[in-house]
């Protein structure tokens, strides 16, 4: 199925089989323990000289069975879950979830926790893209790129660290908002880290957007045309790499993004090269965002972050300690929530693609069936339609930047 | 977003989905979240998906899944796939009832090669067949595993780990035997 995709693709090395330099097949192993492979990913090679003639990504190492624990702990019980899904950018998974089961009871989120929520998946956007940075640069030799961009994450792990109290695997949306408000001191570190950050951009881009190694690595390798890309169900980052100008927050908006006002940077060849340009850049939109976002906060001081709705929506924290009746309302929601029996597809742009959850319930508390569309799924499985045909060193080059994170792709 | 704006734009792609598979035997309705849903016999899928794609503009895919609705009943699986048109801003869900414990239906891989690890992954978890996947294998669970995890007469805790190395562990037990007895 897939030489059948590369039979047309042009700039690819041919290997010439009257050579008397070509001889066997060697078969190789890339992983599961590599560290280019990002995570716990196997690849079967098989190698004519150093040309890659098939590539066969062997998953499900870190299979740890999501859906089927949602059916066996309830609706409430899975936000831990999803942190761990793109582990990442756990906000961002936390938010996809509840906006899914916000679908399902028909709950209007009030305007703060939007504006909240705007500005957590924002910071978690860069979060994620200064890890892609970071890793499919040192991957091809660029050593200060991943000290660099680790700073940059440390310090918004400071800031959800005194947000949250976590610095990862948050777990600090609930159905209908939030679990608590953002104090001025968090908003002052968060104003603070953004304003400085487009100059970092500027810096990282410095290091690698003009430099030759960067570049030759980059250009030209593991090229995605505009149909490829949607015939093989890509979103995200690589899909604009390739020119399409489809994200979900500008064309099927949630959480009042129709609102913000940014841009989508998109690509024009599909290569490695145009998705780390659609990153560096998306990078930048973010902070856009999360600036605005910060500037709707001071306005919205003291309103509501959580939705009134006693049937789904858990007690407020203050409350619960002080009375009886709260506390039992809380373990209520939480052992037994029981969602209006239909079914809801709810999705986000996250920094791999489109991140969804489909949620069917049947009116119980136990979940008929939750699947999560795992954008990093579909980026693993474009690994052989973009390395077939090439050289071996390319191969790590393809992986960085088709970016994925195996907590999500095995699920 | 607004709710009417919303069901205005939800009711066109349901007219739009229904006058394109006018020709062929579903119904056309809006599911409970708000998205077009095409219900059909697990026969048409494969004619419903092409025309979705090559007429309709449905060009990418979003998800192939399964729902189990329980052990023993006669209508146990459901399909449910959903497809995307960038173009139009509309999504689709389309859902086919299968009968038996182990349903087969066509596959949609030459329509959209990405559903290739969609559809594996589906016939891994579930056991529903694609026929005419050119690469049906396990993909998450190991190969050799003998239960489909994500049917609901699956324990939540797992079968004993043992089990599934219990052939692998005879062999090198009987191999350690006769070393001992040659002795």
């Amino acid at each position: 199925m897939v030489t059948k995709y590369m039979d047309y693709r042009p700039g690819f090395a041919q290997s010439d089989h009257d050579d008397p330099l070509h001889g066997e097949v060697m078969e190789v192993n890339i992983g599961p323990q590599h560290p280019a492979t990002h995570g716990v990913l196997r690849l079967g090679v098989d190698l004519d000289g150093e040309t890659m003639e098939k590539v066969v990504p062997d998953l499900g190492f870190l299979h740890r069975g999501k859906e089927k624990a949602c059916e066996g702990l309830g609706w409430a019980k899975f936000f831990p879950h999803t942190d761990r899904l793109d582990y990442v950018q756990p906000l961002i998974n936390n938010i996809g979830y509840a906006i899914a089961l916000e679908k399902l009871a028909k709950i209007e989120v009030p305007q703060r926790a939007q504006e909240i929520r705007v500005l957590l998946m924002e910071i978690s956007r860069i979060a994620a893209h200064l890890i892609y940075l970071g890793t499919s640069s040192i991957d091809l030799g660029a050593i200060t790129m991943f000290f660099n961009t680790f700073k940059e994450r440390e310090n918004i792990y400071s800031i959800l660290d005194a947000y949250t109290g976590h610095r990862m695997n948050n777990t600090y949306v609930r159905i209908g908002g939030l679990y608590a408000d953002v104090d001025e001191n968090v908003e002052g570190m968060m104003r603070e880290f953004l304003e400085q950050f487009s100059d970092r951009v500027d810096e990282f881009e410095k290091m690698l957007t003009g430099n030759r190694i960067w570049y030759d690595r980059n250009r030209n390798v593991g090229v995605l045309t505009a149909d490829e890309a949607r015939a093989w169900s890509l979103t995200g980052p690589n899909l604009r790499g390739t020119g399409v100008e489809w994200d979900i927050r500008k064309d099927e908006p949630y959480c009042g993004y129709e609102t913000y006002d940014f841009d989508i940077p998109v690509g024009t060849v599909g290569d490695c090269y145009d998705r780390y340009m659609v990153r560096v850049e998306e990078m930048r939109q973010s902070c856009r965002i999360a600036l605005q976002a910060l500037d709707r906060l001071d306005q919205s001081k003291g309103k509501e972050f959580l939705a009134e709705d006693r049937r789904y929506i858990l007690p407020p924290r203050s409350k619960v300690m002080d009375s009886m009746e709260e506390l039992i309302h809380q373990f209520k929601i939480v052992t037994d929530l029981r969602l209006p029996k239909g079914e809801a597809y709810g999705a986000v742009e996250a920094a791999k693609g489109e991140l969804g959850f489909y949620a069917v319930s049947d009116g119980t508390s136990v979940p008929a069936r939750l699947h999560i569309r795992a954008p990093g799924l579909m980026n693993v499985q474009a690994i052989p339609l973009l390395a077939e045909g090439r050289l071996l060193s390319d191969i790590v080059a393809i992986i960085g930047s088709l970016d994925f994170v195996m907590g999500e792709v095995d699920r | 977003m607004t709710d009417e704006n919303n069901e205005v734009a939800e009711n066109a792609t349901q007219t739009r989905v229904s006058e394109l598979l006018s020709s062929l035997e579903c119904t056309v309705t809006c599911a409970y979240d708000g998205m077009a849903s095409v219900q059909c016999a697990p026969e048409l899928i494969h004619a419903i998906c092409a025309k979705l794609k090559t007429e309709g503009g449905f060009e990418g895919n979003t998800l192939v899944t399964a729902i189990d609705h329980g052990a023993g009943l006669e209508q146990r699986f459901e399909m449910v796939y959903q497809f995307l048109s960038m173009e139009h801003t509309q999504r689709v869900r389309v859902r086919a009832m299968t009968t038996g414990d182990d349903p087969e239906v066509d596959t949609i891989t030459d329509l959209w090669p990405g559903t290739a690890f969609s559809e594996r992954e589906c016939f891994d978890l579930l056991g529903v067949r694609f026929a005419g996947h050119e690469n049906l294998r396990r993909i998450l669970m190991p190969e050799g595993f003998e239960h489909h995890p994500l049917r609901k007469d699956f324990p939540h805790i797992g079968i004993e780990p043992d089990k599934l190395y219990q052939k692998w562990d005879e062999e090198r037990r009987s191999a350690f035997a006769e070393k001992e007895a040659g002795k």
